[in-house]
C-alpha cells in the first residue's frame, strides 16, 4: 500500500518533447514508472523517447488510445495551468504539476475546476510524489528513497529529499514521499495528504514539513490532533528569516501573526506533534518516535 | 513587483478609476513651473507634496506634505527631492526620495480602505473595504475585525454588482456616492485581474466634500511569474528601489536576500536554504545571507554565488550545501574547487555534499590542499562553518 501512486498507475506525460520532459520522463521509466504516453499538441503520431512512448495532441486522446489515469506535466509556465484544466476535464485522476512559475491568477481558475471536477493535483511548483520501489512522478532523486513504513510529506524538494536521507541514515524507509510545493495556491494540501497516510495500512508514521509564511502548517496540526493515529515528526524552515522578506518560495512570506516559525511550531507543539528545532534532528526524532 | 504611487494612479486612471491627479517631477527645477501647472490645471491653490518610494508608510515619515500655497509647495518639494525618507517599512536606512509627485488637494469628508488581494486560505480573491481608512489597516484587522467588509469572488464567474453593492452598503454610502462607488469597485477588481496584480490596495478611498469618490493612493504589487503577458508594467520596474547585491544576483538567476551575520551560505532549494540558516543559528552562528543557487550547482553557479555572498564584507566563512538528487556531487565538488581556485578564495568554505556520489565528491575535496573543509551532515556542517567564522 501506498498513496495516490503505485505500480498500476498509467501515466501520461504532458509536455513529454521538451528538454525538461524528455529528461525526467526517461528518469521516470529507469525507476520503474508506467508511462503510458506523452502529450504534445501538433505532434501527435510520433514518438518519443526513442520511440518507447506513443505522443498525443491532448489528453482525451491519450486516455481513449491508453487507459493513462495519472498525468505529470512539465509544460512551460504560461500554458501550465490550462495542462492542468485539460487533465481535468478530459477526466484524468491525478495530475503532478511540475513548473514553477505558474502565474496565481491563472491557478485561482484552476483551483477551481479541479475542484468541481474531484481532480486530485500535486503541485504546482513541486518535485512530485514518489511511492518506493513502485512508481516515480517528479524529479526527486529516486536511488535515496528505501521502501519501509513512513511518509514524507512537505512544501519544499530539496528539505524533502535531506529528511529521507535521514531517515534511511536511522534504518527507517519510506511508503510514499510527497512535495506538496510552495505556492500561493496548490492541489493537495498537508490536510489531504495526512488523510491519505492515516488510511494507509502501511505508513507507521510521518514526516511533516513546512515552512514560514501561509496557515497550512496549523491547519494540517489542528487536525492531526483530532484525527491522527500515527507518529508525526514536524519541522519548519525559516525560523531565521526575516519578517516581510519572500525566500524563493512564494509561499515563504512572513506577514506577521502565526504564519511565522515560531507560531507554527508553537501550534505543532501544542497539537501533540514531535517538533524538530533542527532540522538534522528529523531522522532521530521519528526513530525515537515509533519507540515509543 | 512594486511600482511608485504616479504609476499606480496611470494604471487606474486607463481603467476609469477617479484619482487625485498631478505630476511627478525628478528634477528641482522642474518644481516650479509644475506646482503651477497642477494649481492651473486642477484649478486649486493647495497641492499635496508626495515622495515617490515603494514603502509604505510615508505619511508618518514625513514624505507626504499639504502645502496651502505656492511658496510652501516649493519649500516642500525642495525639502523632499533627495531626502533620506525612513518609514516602517524601509528599516533605518531609509530610502532616498528621487521622485516627487504634486497633485490636487481635495476636501475631504470621509477615508476609507479597500484592496483586492488572494486569500490563500479560501484559493479565492477577496475584496476588502473598511471604514478606518487611512490608517494602518493591519491594526483595524486586529482590534476591530468587524470594521471590515469581506467579499470572496468566485473566479469563474467574477465580481457582479451584488457584491459592490456589499461593499458600498458596508461603508454606509449612499446617493450618488453609493452608485459611484460600486462602478468603482467593478473596475478595481477587472484592473486587477487585467494587470495580474498580486495586491491592488487604496488607502485611503475618499468621499469629498463633493460627494465624488477619488483614490488618494495607489498600491499595486504585481505577480512576477506573470509578466510575460505584461511587458508595459514589467517596464515601470524601478530598480533604484532594490538592494543592489540582490538584483545583481538576480541578473545570474540566483535569488539571494542579505542578512546581518556573518557566516554565508550556499545552498540548492529554498526550504533546504532556510534549514540552513536556522542551523547555523542553533550551532552559535548568525547566517550573512539567504542563496538559493537553484536545481542545478554547476561550476558557473557556485562561482557567481561566491562573488555575490563575498560582496558583503563581513562574511568570515562560508557554508556550501547541496543535495544532489540529478546533479552529481563529484561535479559540483569540482565546480566549488575551480570556483575557490579561480576567485582565490580568503574565507574559509565548509561543503556539505549528500546524494548522488557524495563519498566520491568528499575525497575530491579533501586532496584538493585548498581550505574547503568537508562535513558529513547538516549539524557536522554547521557546527564546522561557525567554528571557521569565530577562528577567522
Amino acid at each position: 500500500m501506498s498513496i495516490l501512486v503505485n505500480k498500476d498507475s498509467k501515466v501520461v506525460v504532458q509536455g513529454i518533447t521538451g528538454s525538461e520532459g524528455t529528461f525526467h520522463a526517461t528518469q521516470m521509466i529507469e525507476y520503474g514508472t508506467n508511462i503510458v504516453a506523452g502529450v504534445t499538441p501538433g505532434k501527435g503520431g510520433q514518438t518519443a523517447l526513442d520511440s518507447k512512448v506513443p505522443v498525443f495532441n491532448c489528453v482525451e486522446d491519450s486516455i481513449k488510445e491508453t487507459g493513462a489515469n495519472v498525468s505529470i506535466i512539465f509544460v512551460p509556465p504560461p500554458y501550465a495551468a490550462d495542462a492542468i484544466i485539460e487533465a481535468s476535464e478530459a477526466g484524468i485522476e491525478l495530475v503532478v504539476c511540475i513548473t514553477e512559475g505558474v502565474p496565481v491568477h491563472d491557478m485561482v481558475k484552476a483551483k477551481r475546476i479541479i475542484d468541481q471536477n474531484k481532480t486530485k493535483l500535486v503541485g504546482p511548483n513541486c518535485p512530485g510524489i514518489i511511492t518506493i520501489d513502485e512508481c516515480k512522478l517528479g524529479i526527486m532523486p529516486g536511488f535515496i528513497c528505501k521502501k519501509g513504513n513512513i511518509g514524507v510529506l512537505s512544501k519544499s524538494g530539496t528539505l524533502t529529499y535531506e529528511a529521507i536521507g535521514q531517515l534511511v541514515n536511522v534504518g527507517l524507509g519510506q511508503t510514499t514521499a510527497i512535495g506538496i510545493g510552495g505556492d500561493p495556491i496548490i492541489g493537495t494540501t498537508m490536510i489531504d495528504a495526512l488523510k491519505l497516510f492515516e488510511e494507509d495500512p502501511e505508513t507507521e508514521g510521518v514526516v511533516l514539513i513546512g515552512e514560514i509564511g501561509g496557515q497550512m502548517e496549523n491547519d494540517a496540526a489542528r487536525w492531526i490532533k483530532d484525527n491522527m493515529s500515527k507518529p508525526v515528526v514536524g519541522f519548519i524552515a525559516g525560523q531565521t528569516a526575516p519578517p516581510g522578506r519572500r525566500m524563493g518560495h512564494a509561499g515563504a512570506i512572513v506577514s506577521g501573526g502565526d504564519d511565522t516559525a515560531e507560531a507554527k511550531m508553537r501550534i505543532m507543539l501544542e497539537c501533540g506533534i514531535t517538533v524538530c528545532e533542527s532540522v538534522a534532528d528529523i531522522g532521530d526524532k521519528m526513530k525515537a518516535a515509533l519507540q515509543n | 513587483m512594486k511600482i511608485h504611487e504616479y504609476q499606480g494612479k496611470d494604471i487606474f486612471k486607463s481603467y476609469g478609476i477617479p484619482i487625485q491627479d498631478g505630476y511627478v517631477i525628478e528634477d528641482i527645477n522642474d518644481a516650479l513651473p509644475t506646482i503651477e501647472k497642477v494649481q492651473k490645471e486642477f484649478n486649486t491653490k493647495a497641492v499635496v507634496v508626495k515622495a515617490q518610494i515603494h514603502a509604505g508608510g510615508r505619511g508618518k515619515g514625513g514624505g507626504v506634505k499639504y502645502s496651502p500655497s505656492t511658496d510652501i509647495a516649493l519649500k516642500n518639494t525642495k525639502e523632499m527631492l533627495g531626502m533620506n525618507l525612513v518609514t516602517h517599512q524601509t528599516g533605518e536606512e531609509g530610502q532616498k526620495v528621487r521622485k516627487v509627485y504634486i497633485t490636487q488637494a481635495l476636501d475631504i469628508k470621509n477615508e476609507y480602505y479597500c484592496a483586492i488581494t488572494l486569500d490563500r486560505s479560501q484559493t479565492k480573491d477577496v475584496f476588502m473595504v473598511s471604514s478606518e481608512g487611512g490608517v494602518e489597516i493591519e491594526k483595524v484587522a486586529e482590534e476591530t475585525p468587524e470594521k471590515i467588509i469581506k467579499v470572496w469572488i468566485d473566479p469563474l464567474v467574477g465580481m457582479k454588482s451584488f457584491h459592490a453593492m456589499k461593499l458600498a452598503n458596508g461603508l454606509g454610502l449612499t446617493g450618488e456616492a453609493y452608485k459611484t462607488a460600486i462602478k468603482v469597485f467593478i473596475k478595481m477588481y477587472k484592473c486587477y485581474m487585467g494587470t495580474d496584480a498580486s495586491i491592488v490596495e487604496i488607502n485611503p478611498l475618499v468621499l469629498t466634500e463633493t460627494d465624488e469618490i477619488v483614490a488618494l493612493d495607489a498600491k499595486f504589487n504585481f505577480d512576477g511569474n506573470a509578466m510575460f503577458r505584461h511587458k508595459d508594467i514589467a517596464e515601470l520596474r524601478d530598480t533604484n528601489e532594490e538592494d543592489p547585491t540582490e538584483l545583481e544576483a538576480s541578473k545570474y538567476d540566483l535569488n539571494y536576500i542579505k542578512l546581518d551575520g556573518n557566516v554565508g551560505c550556499m545552498v540548492n532549494g529554498a526550504g533546504l536554504a532556510m534549514a540552513t540558516m536556522d542551523i547555523i543559528k542553533l550551532a552559535g552562528g548568525e547566517p550573512a545571507n539567504f542563496l538559493d543557487v537553484g536545481g542545478a550547482a554547476s561550476a558557473e553557479t557556485v562561482k557567481n554565488g561566491f562573488k555575490i555572498i563575498l560582496s558583503d564584507d563581513h562574511v568570515k566563512a562560508i557554508l556550501i550545501n547541496i543535495f544532489g538528487g540529478i546533479v552529481r556531487c563529484d561535479r559540483v565538488a569540482n565546480g566549488v574547487i575551480k570556483a575557490v581556485e579561480e576567485l582565490g578564495l580568503k574565507v574559509p568554505v565548509v561543503v556539505r555534499l549528500e546524494g548522488t556520489n557524495a563519498e566520491e565528491a568528499k575525497n575530491i575535496l579533501s586532496k584538493s590542499g585548498l581550505d574547503i573543509i568537508p562535513a558529513n551532515d547538516m549539524k557536522d556542517a554547521a557546527r564546522k562553518v561557525v567554528d571557521a567564522a569565530i577562528n577567522n
